[in-house]
C-alpha cells in the first residue's frame, strides 16, 4: 500500500494564468510547511554549535552571524578534540543511549514475534476461548491501544517492586511491548490477509506442517509488513518518556528521560542541551529518511481498503 | 483458563489427529504438575509475606518464572492432547498469556489500589478507606480543570485534521520532488516529544531570544510569552503536539486520496465542476471513511498527551494546561500520593472507554449516514 505518484492530465488545466498562479500556491504552500518541519530541527542542530552569547542574541547562520565551535559537542565529550579523552559525560550518554537501544528493539521484536503469530492466527484460524470468538480476540488485543499510560503506570510501580523489575531494562521491555502490540497486531492482520490462503494449502498439501508453512512460505511474504511494523514500534519505543520517567532510576534510565533532566544550578546550558538533543533525534530521524517507505507502509495499514 | 480454547479447521485439511492415550495422559500430566508447582509458588510466598511461614523468597520475582513456565507447559498440553488444533493456539497463546499478565491484573490491582489511602512519602503504609479517593476526586477543582483541557485538546484535533488534509492534498497534486517532501514532512513524527519540547518550546519559542519570539515581535505582538498567560499557554501547547502529529494524520488521508479512483475524478471534470465542487462534492464524501479512522486513532493518541506538558509547562500556569495524565504524575512524582493518583487514572480510564465507544458508534452511523 506504498504511496504513489497520481498524474494529472494537462486536460485539467484552465488558463495559463490559473495555471501559474496554482502553482505558486501550490510551491509556496508545500516550501512553508517544509519551512515550519525543518526550521526546529535546523535549529537544535545549529545551537549545540553555539556559546552562550550567539544563543541568547538569536544568531541563526552560521559563519554570518556566529563562529561556529565545539562546545555543546565538547560538553557531551563527543567533539572531535574531546573524543578520545575519558568523559564520565560521555560514559553516561552511552549508557543512555544503550539503554535505548536495547529496550526499543528488544520491546519492537518481542512485540513483532508474538503479535506475528497472534496476528496470523487470528487471521487463518477460527479460535473459541469461552465464549470469546476471534472478532472478540481481536477487539481484546485492539483495544489495549485506548489503555492510557497513567492506568498502567503505577500499579506497575508497585508491581514492579515487587516482582524485582523496577529500574530494569526487562522490565521496560515488557511494558513497551505491551504498547506497541495492539499497532503490531493491527498492522499484521493486514498483511496476512493480503497472502492468499491457497498458497498455504499448497505447502500443506506438499507436507509441511502448519509452523513449517508459516515459517518458509509466509513469513517471507509477510517480512516486508514485519519490518513496517518494526520500524513504527521502534519509534514509539524510542521516544516513550512517560514509563521511562517513572519507572527508571539510575540503571535503566533511557534517553529521554536523560535529555528531560539537564536542567543545570545556573539554568541551561542551551549547546550541551542541543547536542543532548540531536543525538537523541538523530538515529530515529536517519532511520525515518531511510526506511520512509516502510513507515508509511505501516501507518497506512488497514486504513484504506 | 485456556482449557476452552478449541479450533474448528479453518480448511479442508488432514483428518482428525488420533492422538494416543498415552500422549494424552502426559500432555494433563505436564499441566497438572505445572498448574500444581504455579499455585504452590503463589501460596508459598503468600504465607512468607504474610509472616505466616519462613519459608520464602524475597520477591515475588519466582512467581513470574513459575508463570512463563506454566504458559510453556500450557502449549505442550494443548499440543500433546489436541494435536494440529493445539498447533494452532500456539500461534494466539504467547500475546494472550502476556497481555493478559500484563493487562488484567495490574488493572485490577489499579482498582484495589484507587480504593486505599496511600501516600509513599507517609510512614503509615497502606490502608483500605473505601470511597473516600473518589468523594475527593469529585470535589477536585484541579481534576476538573484537567478534564476540560482534555476537551480542548480533543477538540484541536479538528484544526489538525484540515491541515493534515490540506497537507495530504498539497503532496497529491501534480508536484516535482513529492518524495523529498514527503520524507521533509513526515519527520515531525519521529522526533522525540521531550526533546522537542525542549528545544521548540523551551529554546526557540523563548521569551528574549528565541527566533518564535522574535518573529512575534516583528509581527506586532510586543510581549510574545508563549507560555504565561492560560490562553496562550495552551495554544501553544496545542501547536506544539500537532506539529509532532500532524503527519500522522496527513499520511493516512494522503493514503486515502491516492486509493481513490481517477474516473469519478475525471466525470466531475467533464461535467465542469470547479475545483472547489469537486473538492466538497466529491473527494471529501469519499474521504470520509479514512477521515474517520485517522482522527479516531489520532484522539486514541491524544488522550494520552502528556510528554509535552510533562516537561515543557509542568501544567502550569496553575494548571492551565494539565492533561489528565499530567496531573496524576505530578500527583504521584511531587506528592507520592499513589491512592488518589490511582483513584483518578482510573476514573479517567472508565471515561474514555466510555467515549471512545459511543465515538465509533458515533462514527460508524455518521458514516453510514452521508453515504
Amino acid at each position: 500500500m506504498s504511496v504513489q505518484t497520481t498524474d494529472y492530465t494537462v486536460s485539467e488545466i484552465r488558463s495559463p494564468a490559473a495555471f501559474i498562479a496554482s502553482r505558486v500556491f501550490i510551491y509556496g504552500a508545500l516550501a512553508f510547511w517544509a519551512f515550519v518541519c525543518l526550521f526546529p530541527i535546523y535549529w537544535t542542530i545549529t545551537t549545540s554549535f553555539k556559546s552562550a552569547v550567539d544563543v541568547t542574541q538569536g544568531h541563526l547562520i552560521p559563519f554570518v552571524d556566529f563562529t561556529p565551535d565545539w562546545k555543546g559537542w565538547r560538553s557531551l565529550g563527543l567533539s572531535p578534540d574531546s573524543i578520545f579523552q575519558t568523559s564520565t559525560v560521555r560514559d553516561e550518554f552511552f549508557k543512555r543511549f544503550m539503554n535505548s537501544v536495547i529496550t526499543s528493539v528488544g520491546a519492537s521484536g518481542l512485540a513483532i514475534i508474538i503479535g506475528s503469530l497472534a496476528a496470523y492466527g487470528l487471521v487463518r484460524y477460527r479460535y473459541k476461548f469461552a465464549w470469546f470468538k476471534n472478532e472478540d480476540i481481536s477487539f481484546f488485543f485492539l483495544s489495549q491501544l485506548i489503555l492510557p499510560p497513567v492506568v498502567l503506570a503505577l500499579p506497575f510501580l508497585v508491581l514492579y517492586r515487587e516482582v524485582a523489575l523496577l529500574d530494569t531494562r526487562i522490565g521496560l521491555v515488557l511494558l513497551y511491548t505491551l504498547m506497541v502490540l495492539p499497532i503490531v497486531i493491527w498492522i499484521m492482520r493486514d498483511q496476512f490477509n493480503s497472502i492468499p490462503v491457497e498458497l498455504e494449502e499448497a505447502a500443506l498439501v506438499d507436507g509441511l506442517s502448519i509452523w513449517g508453512a508459516f515459517f518458509r512460505i509466509v513469513m517471507p511474504i509477510a517480512l516486508p509488513g514485519m519490518v513496517a511494523a518494526f520500524i513504527l514500534a521502534m519509534v514509539l519505543c524510542w521516544n516513550e518518556y512517560f514509563f521511562a520517567a517513572l519507572l527508571t532510576s539510575t540503571d535503566a534510565k533511557t534517553i529521554p528521560v536523560m535529555v528531560a533532566s539537564q536542567t543545570g544550578s545556573q539554568g541551561i546550558n542551551w549547546w550541551s542541551m542541543a547536542a543532548l538533543a540531536t543525538a537523541a533525534i538523530a538515529p530515529l530521524a536517519i532511520i525515518g529518511i531511510a526506511l520512509e517507505r516502510y513507515l508509511i507502509m505501516g501507518m497506512t495499514a488497514g486504513s484504506v481498503k | 483458563m485456556a482449557e476452552q480454547i478449541s479450533t474448528a479447521n479453518a480448511w479442508p485439511g488432514n483428518p482428525a489427529d488420533l492422538i494416543p492415550a498415552g500422549r494424552k495422559r502426559l500432555g494433563w500430566g505436564l499441566l497438572a504438575i505445572a498448574t500444581l508447582a504455579l499455585l504452590a509458588i503463589i501460596v508459598v510466598q503468600i504465607l512468607y509475606k504474610t509472616e505466616m511461614s519462613t519459608v520464602g523468597f524475597d520477591t515475588w520475582r519466582p512467581v513470574v518464572y513459575a508463570y512463563v513456565l506454566w504458559g510453556v507447559a500450557l502449549g505442550a498440553w494443548q499440543v500433546l492432547t489436541r494435536g494440529e488444533d493445539g498447533q494452532r493456539a500456539l500461534f494466539l497463546l504467547p500475546a494472550l498469556l502476556f497481555t493478559i499478565a500484563m493487562v488484567i491484573f495490574p488493572t485490577l490491582f489499579g482498582f484495589y489500589i484507587a480504593l486505599t489511602d496511600w501516600n509513599l512519602s507517609s510512614f503509615a503504609g497502606r490502608r483500605f478507606n473505601g470511597l473516600d479517593n473518589f468523594w475527593q476526586m469529585l470535589a477536585d477543582p484541579y481534576y476538573r480543570n484537567a478534564l476540560v483541557n482534555m476537551v480542548l485538546y480533543v477538540l484541536a484535533v479538528l484544526v489538525e485534521y484540515v491541515i493534515a488534509f490540506g497537507l495530504a492534498l498539497l503532496l497529491n497534486a501534480q508536484i516535482k520532488a513529492r518524495k523529498f517532501f514527503r520524507v521533509v514532512f513526515l519527520l515531525p513524527l519521529m522526533l522525540s516529544p521531550v526533546a522537542v519540547s525542549w528545544m521548540v518550546g523551551k529554546s526557540l519559542m523563548e521569551y528574549r531570544f528565541g527566533p518564535a519570539a522574535t518573529l512575534a515581535r516583528h509581527l506586532g505582538w510586543d510581549n510574545p510569552a508563549f507560555f504565561s498567560d492560560p490562553i496562550t499557554a495552551r495554544i501553544s501547547i496545542m501547536m506544539l503536539d500537532a506539529w509532532t502529529f500532524i503527519p500522522f494524520m496527513m499520511i493516512m488521508l494522503l493514503a486515502g486520496l491516492q486509493a481513490m479512483s481517477r474516473e469519478v475524478l475525471e466525470a466531475a471534470r467533464v461535467d465542469g465542476a470547479t475545483a472547489w465542487q469537486t473538492f466538497w462534492q466529491v473527494t471529501f464524501p469519499l474521504m470520509l471513511p479514512v477521515s474517520v479512522t485517522a482522527v479516531i486513532l489520532r484522539i486514541i493518541f491524544k488522550l494520552k498527551l502528556a510528554d509535552i506538558i510533562i516537561t515543557l509547562t509542568s501544567g502550569g500556569p496553575g494548571g492551565a494546561t494539565d492533561s489528565v495524565s499530567s496531573f496524576i504524575y505530578r500527583e504521584y512524582r511531587d506528592r507520592s500520593n499513589v491512592g488518589y493518583g490511582t483513584m483518578l487514572a482510573m476514573a479517567y480510564l472508565v471515561i474514555i472507554v466510555v467515549f471512545v465507544t459511543w465515538l465509533l458508534k458515533f462514527a460508524s452511523r455518521f458514516v453510514r449516514n452521508v453515504n
